[in-house]
C-alpha cells in the first residue's frame, strides 16, 4: 500500500504543477500561449523538459530489459548514438526551426513545409503520416501507466483503473496547463528520474553485494560473460542503430518543443548538457539490467533466466508459439522493479516507484503535439480560425486532447501491448525516414513539394510493408539471398536488409526520392526562396 | 576552412562510435567493475559533450538570433489558404 500512496501523492503533485503552479494571465494570442507557452520557456525548464520529452518509459524500463537480455551493447546501441545525433540535430535543425517560428509565426512543422514549398494538401498528407506514426506512442503511454501502477501496487490497482488514473491525470494537466503546464511537469519528472537512477544504482548495488562482485559472478559463466561484450549483436546492426536517433528531431512533440524557447541561447547549454543527461539516465539503467542476471535470488528474475535457458537449449525444436511464450517469459522490462522490490526498503521502493511513473508518463507532450497539429494544420488551415476566432481554436485543441485521450485509453484496454510495442518500433524508423523533409526544407533551395510528397509516401509505404512482412513471415527465415549474401531476412528482432536494420534503406531511399523528384519538378517561386535563403534566416544553402 | 575542420571533427566522432576493436573484450575492468566496452562508450558520451561545446563556441549560428519581425504581423497567406495548392 505504501508504494501506491507515494505514487498517488506524486500524481497529485503533478496535477498541481501542471494546472496551478505556473499559470499566467492569457495574453494577446491565446493559441500561442496554450500550444507554445508563448515561446517563453527559460533555460532550465527548456533543457529538462526537452530531455524528459525525449525519454519515454523505454529509457529506464525498456533499456534495463534490453540490457538484461543483450548486455552492455544496449548503451552503445541506444544511448551513446543518441547522445551524438540528438544534440547535433538540435544544434543544426532545432535552432533554425526556432528562428523561423519566431520570425514567421509557425507553430507546427507542417505549417513551415506548406509555406516553404508553397503547398496545401501535400501538407495535409504529411500531417496524416506524422499523426499515424505518433498515435501508437500515446497508446503505449496509457498502457505503461496501467502496467506500472499494477506492478507497483502488487496487483491491487487493476490495469484498467491504473490506465484510467494515469490517462486522467495527463489529460487534466494538458487540458488546463497546455504547453507551459506540460513543460513544467516534464521538468519535474526529469529531475525525479535523474534522482531515481542514482538512488536505484546505489541501493541495488549494495543489495547485490557490490558491483565488482556481480561482475565477477557474470564472468564465471561463459553465457553471462557474453553480456559484458557486444558479441550478441552484429556490427552492421550496431551501425544501423545510429540511424534511429534521426527520428528524434522529426517527432512532432520534439520539433514543436523547439519553438518554445524564449531565446535561441537556451539551445547552447541544452546541446552541451544533453549527452551528460543521457549518461546519467542510461548508464545506471543499462548496468543494473546487466547485473540483474546475477540476482538469481529474486524468484521472478530466476524464472526469466530459466525461460531464456530453455529457449537457447531447445529453440530449434520448439513450435513458434512456444518460442513466443518463452520470449515473453524471459523479457526483462520489469527487472528494475523486481530488483527494487527485493533490495529497497518499502518507503524507498514507493519513492522510486514514483520515479518510474515519471518515466512512464511521457504521453503528455505527444497528446499536446497532436492537438497543436490538429488545431493548426487542419482546423486553422481549413479556415476554422477565420470563421470562429482564436479562442475557438484553443477550445478545439482542448476538446481534441479529451477525445484523443479517451480513444487511446479505449484502445489500450482492448488491444494486446506487443502490437503497439511493434508499432512504436516502426514509428522510430518512420520518423527517421522523414528526416530528408526537414533537412531539404532548411538547407536545399531546389527542394520541391513533390520531392517532399515522394519521401512522405515512401515512408508510409515502407512502414506498412515492414509491418505486413513481419506479421506474415515467422522468424528466423532468409527470404532472398544471392551467392550466400542475405539480401532480405526475417530475424527474431525484426527485419534485416543486407544485414542492416530497415531504417537504413528507408532513410537512403527517402533522401534519394527527395533529390530526384525535386530535380524533376518545378522549384518554389523566387519570392519564397528569397524569404528563406536570402533573408539571413538560413546559414547557407547546399546549392552554394 | 574552419567549417571544414568542424565538419571533419563531427564525422570523426561519428566514426569513433563504431568501436569494433572492443567488440569481444571484457577486460580490463575499469574501477574493478566497468567492462572496457562500456567504459569506452561512457568516455565517448563525455567526448560528444565536448564536441558540442566546440560547435557552440565556433559554429554558433549567431545571425539567427537577430530580432525578428513580429510573427503576427505576417499575413502568412500561403500557409493558411488551401487554394494556394499548385494544381500542376
Amino acid at each position: 500500500v505504501i508504494p501506491v500512496l507515494f505514487v498517488f501523492a506524486y500524481l497529485a503533485i503533478v496535477i498541481y504543477i501542471g494546472v496551478f503552479a505556473f499559470r499566467r494571465k492569457i495574453g494577446e494570442h491565446p493559441a500561442e500561449d496554450y500550444f507554445l507557452a508563448n515561446r517563453s520557456l527559460g533555460q532550465v525548464v527548456f533543457l529538462l523538459s526537452l530531455f524528459g520529452t525525449n525519454m519515454t518509459a523505454f529509457a529506464i524500463l525498456g533499456s534495463s530489459g534490453h540490457a538484461f537480455a543483450n548486455g552492455i551493447v544496449t548503451y552503445g546501441l541506444m544511448a551513446s548514438s543518441s547522445a551524438l545525433i540528438v544534440p547535433l540535430s538540435l544544434f543544426l535543425i532545432g535552432t533554425r526551426v526556432w528562428a523561423m517560428g519566431k520570425r514567421y509565426g509557425f507553430m507546427t512543422p507542417v505549417q513551415m513545409f506548406r509555406d516553404r514549398w508553397e503547398c496545401g494538401h501535400i501538407g495535409t498528407v504529411i500531417f496524416l503520416v506524422q499523426a499515424a506514426l505518433l498515435v501508437p506512442y500515446i497508446i503505449i503511454g496509457v498502457m505503461g501507466g496501467g502496467t506500472t501502477l499494477y506492478a507497483i501496487s502488487g496487483g491491487r490497482v487493476p490495469f484498467w483503473l491504473g490506465g484510467a488514473v494515469v490517462a486522467m491525470v495527463v489529460m487534466i494537466y494538458v487540458f488546463f496547463g497546455g504547453m507551459r503546464g506540460t513543460a513544467w511537469v516534464n521538468a519535474f519528472q526529469t529531475t525525479l528520474f535523474l534522482l531515481f537512477g542514482a538512488i536505484a544504482l546505489v541501493v541495488i548495488g549494495f543489495g547485490l553485494g557490490g558491483f565488482d562482485n556481480a561482475i565477477e559472478g557474470l564472468l564465471s559463466s561463459q553465457s553471462t560473460t557474453a553480456l559484458l561484450t557486444r558479441e550478441r549483436i552484429s556490427p552492421l546492426f550496431f551501425f544501423s542503430y545510429t540511424f534511429i536517433p534521426l527520428s528524434s528531431i522529426n517527432f512532432p512533440h520534439i520539433i514543436i518543443f523547439c519553438l518554445t524557447a524564449r531565446r535561441m541561447q537556451h539551445f547552447k547549454r541544452t546541446v552541451i548538457l544533453y549527452p551528460i543527461c543521457m549518461l546519467a539516465i542510461w548508464l545506471p539503467a543499462v548496468f543494473l539490467g546487466v547485473a540483474a542476471n546475477r540476482a538469481t535470488e529474486v524468484p521472478a528474475i530466476q524464472a526469466k533466466l530459466e525461460a531464456r535457458q530453455t529457449l537457447t537449449a531447445q529453440g530449434p525444436t520448439l513450435t513458434p508459439e512456444q518460442r513466443t511464450e518463452l520470449r515473453a517469459k524471459s523479457a526483462g522490462d520489469d527487472v528494475l522493479l523486481r530488483l527494487l522490490e527485493k533490495y529497497a526498503p518499502l518507503w524507498l521502493a514507493g519513492l522510486l516507484g514514483a520515479g518510474i511513473m515519471a518515466a512512464v508518463m511521457a504521453s503528455d507532450s505527444q497528446i499536446l503535439a497532436l492537438s497543436t497539429m490538429f488545431s493548426e494544420d487542419i482546423f486553422t488551415y481549413y479556415e476554422g480560425k477565420e470563421k470562429f476566432g482564436e479562442t475557438a481554436q484553443v477550445v478545439t485543441g482542448r476538446i481534441f486532447v479529451i477525445v484523443l485521450t479517451i480513444i487511446a485509453y479505449a484502445i489500450a484496454l482492448e488491444s494486446p501491448q506487443p502490437i503497439f510495442d511493434l508499432a512504436v518500433q516502426y514509428a522510430f524508423s518512420g520518423y527517421s525516414a522523414l528526416m530528408p523533409l526537414i533537412v531539404a526544407a532548411l538547407f536545399w533551395k531546389r527542394s520541391t513539394k513533390w520531392g517532399a510528397l515522394a519521401s512522405t509516401l515512401w515512408t508510409a509505404a515502407s512502414v506498412i510493408a515492414i509491418a505486413v512482412f513481419q506479421a506474415a513471415v515467422p522468424a528466423p527465415k532468409v527470404i532472398w539471398s544471392i551467392g550466400g549474401a542475405e539480401i532480405l531476412a526475417r530475424t527474431p528482432g525484426g527485419t534485416a536488409v543486407f544485414g542492416f536494420l530497415p531504417v537504413v534503406p528507408m532513410v537512403i531511399v527517402s533522401a534519394l526520392l527527395m533529390i530526384v523528384v525535386s530535380l524533376m519538378t518545378r522549384k518554389p517561386g523566387e519570392a519564397t526562396i528569397k524569404k528563406y535563403f536570402c533573408s539571413n534566416i538560413i546559414l547557407s544553402s547546399l546549392d552554394e | 576552412m574552419k567549417r571544414l575542420l568542424l565538419f571533419l571533427l563531427v564525422i570523426a566522432v561519428y566514426v569513433l562510435h563504431q568501436d569494433y576493436w572492443y567488440w569481444r573484450a571484457v577486460t580490463p575492468l575499469v574501477f574493478g567493475f566497468l567492462p572496457i566496452g562500456l567504459f569506452y562508450h561512457v568516455c565517448y558520451t563525455l567526448a560528444v559533450s565536448l564536441l558540442m561545446w566546440i560547435l557552440v563556441k565556433h559554429a554558433w549560428p549567431k545571425h539567427l538570433e537577430k530580432e525578428p519581425v513580429s510573427p503576427h504581423s505576417n499575413p502568412q497567406s500561403a500557409i493558411r489558404n488551401p487554394q494556394s495548392e499548385d494544381p500542376r
